[in-house]
């Protein structure tokens, strides 16, 4: 593909002027508080949008109550008391493989 | 203890370690991800290094995998990244009196990680001769980490296969990223409104959704806005 290294240039040089806004452009400028507010709800309301779909969506279609709502809200449990990247991961995806396991071994 | 470009720039690469411990299998995960979705291992690798900023990252991956048009995907890596703009602004003061090209590197290397640790050094010492050092060391030793762990994952994204179902890694880095930051109602407001209208508009077309979703999820924690964690 060759626009995915247009894409990866566009989306970089954005990312670096956010970095160098103040730095260069807005020396004297400073953030409102209401601003920055907002600035922190982002990485929250970004990955929480990406989040529900690849947990209630499959293959099939709408699923509310499939395994990887399951392993989902573990995972949700475990990053919540552990605050670990890891042991969200080991949680996650060891409900996963558990269920396949045991609908490979039934069938 | 006398100051010296090179004992800051150490200093930072060292108060930098304990962070890539949470960086390093992050950057593996993205590498393997990035792989299983398609992508050549050059342009794996390649977005590791332009667009250097580990959630917008895996969003571009998700969002290729949907075949959004390019114009999507840049605004949405840009509004992903826009929190960089705190960041620059906290540290502005400290940088004022660099060279152009210092503040064009520091710049490039200004993640969330590099930020942290290079912040509490200034707050820590203050505006010092060789301050900038330091930031440097910090923001190099997680750049460096973040290209060699996605080298990593990307050589062995190429041995794993399909069924062992790595592509659930992705939602599951994603919650471990999120949660923690959950701490306040503002915070809780806006992952419910976001995932709420992810699930709601997710049959538009070209990840168009994830984009709303994420405008909403704003609204929606702006309703608590007082009750944000500064």
């Amino acid at each position: 593909m060759k626009n995915l290294w247009l894409i990866f240039l566009a989306g970089g040089a954005l990312t670096f002027l956010t970095r160098f806004s103040f730095i260069y452009f807005l020396q004297n400028r400073r953030i409102s508080p209401t601003q920055e507010r907002l600035l922190r709800l982002l990485p929250v309301a970004a990955l929480s949008a990406m989040i529900a779909p690849q947990l209630f969506y499959t293959a099939q279609g709408f699923n509310p109550l499939g395994v990887r709502v399951l392993a989902g809200l573990a995972a949700t449990l475990t990053a919540w008391r552990t605050r670990s990247v890891l042991w969200t991961l080991a949680v996650g995806m060891a409900i996963l493989w558990l269920s396949a396991a045991f609908t490979a071994f039934q069938w | 203890m006398t100051e010296t470009p090179l004992t800051r720039f150490w200093q930072g690469v060292r108060d930098e370690l304990p962070i890539l411990i949470g960086v390093i299998p992050f950057g593996a995960i993205y590498g393997l991800l990035a792989v299983s979705a398609g992508l050549a291992p050059a342009e794996a690798q390649g977005m590791s290094a332009i667009v250097f900023a580990g959630a917008s990252q895996f969003v571009l991956v998700q969002m290729l995998q949907n075949a959004a048009p390019p114009f999507l995907l840049v605004l949405t890596v840009f509004i992903i990244n826009l929190r960089h703009a705190l960041y620059s602004a906290a540290v502005a003061p400290y940088l004022r009196g660099l060279s152009l090209r210092w503040k064009i590197l520091l710049s490039y290397l200004l993640t969330d990680e590099a930020f942290v640790v290079g912040m509490a050094g200034y707050q820590r010492n203050g505006l010092t001769q060789a301050g900038h050092w330091y930031l440097l060391g910090a923001g190099l030793a997680l750049w460096s980490s973040w290209q060699l762990s996605t080298a990593a994952g990307i050589f062995l994204g190429a041995q794993i296969p399909a069924a062992w179902g790595l592509d659930f890694t992705l939602p599951l880095t994603f919650i471990a990223l999120a949660v923690p930051s959950i701490r306040a109602r503002s915070t809780l407001a806006a992952a419910l409104t976001a995932s709420f209208v992810a699930l709601l508009l997710h049959s538009l077309p070209y990840g168009l959704g994830t984009l709303l979703a994420i405008l909403a999820g704003l609204a929606g924690g702006a309703i608590f806005l007082q009750d944000t964690p500064a």
